[in-house]
């Protein structure tokens, strides 16, 4: 029966988004797939320094090793296990913090939201690296701890963006109509707000996990990420500081992956808009 | 008995204006009444204050029962929130001038008819699917397959404002109230919609509370109107008393504007 009405409704072009968002996939996917190898096999024990310090690249070491003999390309792989664990769950947990507390201002009362309002502020002023130290200080540097302060710092962000998201829906009058036929507050927000909200969320997500990824190898220069033998990029530039110009792949391979990670997960963010969203789904 | 009571209803602003003041109608069942004015004299204050629905900051003063058939009757005017929503769909429901806004745009149409449907007659999968179609195809619309597979954005604006009837009488309810339905369509299309919104009204028995600006449109719908002018009722009566023998200056502002127009059509197609 309905094979008779197939005339598309929409025209199928979709042609520049998806290229950033088939670009992305392809950047954030090598480090993903760098990260699921790493799991399961490594070239050397993360901890072995037979190799020789700073060897260049050869056939042992392929990327050669760091000052104190340990292989480059198996501590660029723990690396990207880390950045990414730290990005997401940092991510998650600021996703879920950020969408709760924004939606609770959303539908809070004047004063409660006013409140709710100036406590996201004071938070996205007090800096990422102030929460980390002062975490570090009380819980000492673990993953935990680092995905904790990165997670917190975008919850804030998140929260501000999602009030402003859901108080815009609220006023439309799709909710009003929805309301007018008798449709309870927890299924608006689940079939009405929370979908019109999230193609906006969602890239801004995305957007926050390239910040998260970046934000987790500066608390590792910093040493407030992750110890040993939870090796991080940001670590390894910072080992690999001293030795830049006798040694510089040390220094360019973390960094060019970290690029890498971020521009991909930017460029996911970028194309993730029009897949979410389907009235952006038009041909221009 | 009636329906809808509404009686020396109030509506303030924030600031404290009237925005509607001391208004009184009643709607019986199976009636159907107008409520006409020119734009900011209370007409949509009044359908949201019926829906207990006022925009925040806004309160209403006096009465508005709402007794509905197998519904407890119910003050709408300070009643608790979860009563107010049992009411809501199936004693009265709303539809609004803007279709487009009116409509989840991100939510395929069929879906958005099924949710009512869904509530009001329990169906769920694929029963529920079919009585979303079968919704579209008695508001008269084309290809109902195609149409509850699109987004709002992808069908005309005619076609949006039928869904939204379809969507209001998937409630059942036993009052409809429209909300300048038409004003937002081609000339053409408001005639059609009309004439559709009055059939499936009279073959269910609903009320209708029709909300407009225009006389000529709410003369072919309604059997009595009330005249809203700055939040007051000015005159009320049977259409045929109002359009022949107006008492109120502005009434007769009204009829006479709506003649210019008639006489001004029928001069063109001789």
């Amino acid at each position: 029966m309905s094979a008779v009405i197939q005339a598309p409704i929409r025209p199928a072009v979709r042609r520049r988004r998806p290229v950033t968002l088939a670009v992305g996939c392809v950047l954030a996917g090598v480090i993903v797939a760098v990260a699921v190898v790493s799991l399961f096999w490594l070239p050397y024990p993360p901890s072995d320094v037979s190799g020789g310090r700073l060897a260049g690249p050869g056939a042992g070491h392929l990327l050669g090793t760091d000052k104190l003999g340990r292989d480059l390309l198996t501590q660029l792989m723990i690396g990207a296990r880390i950045a990414l664990a730290v990005g997401c769950g940092s991510i998650a947990l600021g996703g879920i913090l950020g969408v709760a507390a924004g939606l609770a201002a959303g539908f809070a009362t004047r004063w409660l939201d006013d409140t709710i309002a100036a406590a996201l502020d004071i938070l996205i002023a007090f800096p990422v690296l102030l929460v980390a130290m002062l975490l570090v200080a009380a819980r000492g540097a673990s993953l935990s701890s680092a995905i904790v302060a990165i997670g917190l710092g975008s919850s804030a962000i998140v929260a501000r963006l999602t009030r402003v998201l859901v108080k815009r829906i609220l006023a439309q009058d799709f909710v009003t109509a929805a309301r007018t036929s008798g449709t309870s507050w927890p299924r608006i927000v689940l079939e009405h707000v929370l979908p019109n909200i999230w193609p906006t969320l969602v890239v801004n997500l995305a957007l926050q996990l390239g910040v998260a990824v970046l934000a987790e190898a500066s608390l590792s220069y910093l040493g407030l990420g992750a110890p040993p033998p939870n090796e991080s990029w940001g670590r390894m530039l910072q080992e690999a500081q001293a030795t830049v110009l006798t040694a510089p792949l040390g220094a360019i391979a973390p960094g060019v992956l970290l690029i890498l990670l971020v521009i991909g997960v930017n460029l996911i963010a970028d194309g993730l808009r029009d897949v979410a969203d389907p009235t952006r789904r038009r041909s221009r | 008995m009636s329906l809808l009571d509404v009686t020396g209803l109030s509506v303030h602003a924030p600031d404290g204006r009237a925005l509607v003041r001391d208004l009184s109608f009643s709607i019986g069942p199976g009636d159907r009444l107008g409520l006409i004015g020119e734009s900011g004299s209370g007409k949509s204050l009044t359908a949201l204050a019926v829906m207990g629905l006022l925009p925040p900051g806004m309160t209403a003063s006096g009465s508005v029962l709402l007794d509905a058939p197998g519904l407890p009757a119910t003050e709408v005017i300070g009643a608790p929130a979860r009563r107010l929503n049992q009411l809501r769909g199936r004693a009265a429901t709303v539809v609004f001038q803007e279709p487009l806004t009116a409509l989840d745009p991100l939510m395929r149409v069929g879906r958005q008819v099924a949710e009512p449907l869904r509530r009001r007659r329990g169906l769920r999968g694929a029963a529920l699917r079919e009585a979303a179609v079968a919704a579209l195809a008695e508001v008269r619309l084309g290809e109902p397959e195609r149409i509850a597979r699109a987004y709002p954005h992808e069908i005309s604006g005619g076609q949006r404002q039928r869904v939204a009837i379809a969507m209001a009488l998937a409630c059942e309810p036993a009052l409809l109230i429209a909300d300048e339905p038409t004003t937002a369509l081609d000339v053409s299309v408001q005639a059609d919609v009309l004439s559709l919104l009055a059939s499936l009204i009279s073959a269910r028995g609903m009320a209708l509370l029709f909300i407009t600006h225009d006389l000529a449109v709410v003369a072919g719908v309604t059997d009595r109107v009330v005249v809203l002018r700055d939040g007051a009722a000015v005159e009320s009566g049977t259409v045929r008393d109002i359009v022949t023998a107006p008492r109120e200056p502005y009434t007769r502002d009204l009829v006479a504007s709506a003649r210019v127009f008639d006489e001004a059509l029928s001069r063109r197609k001789p």
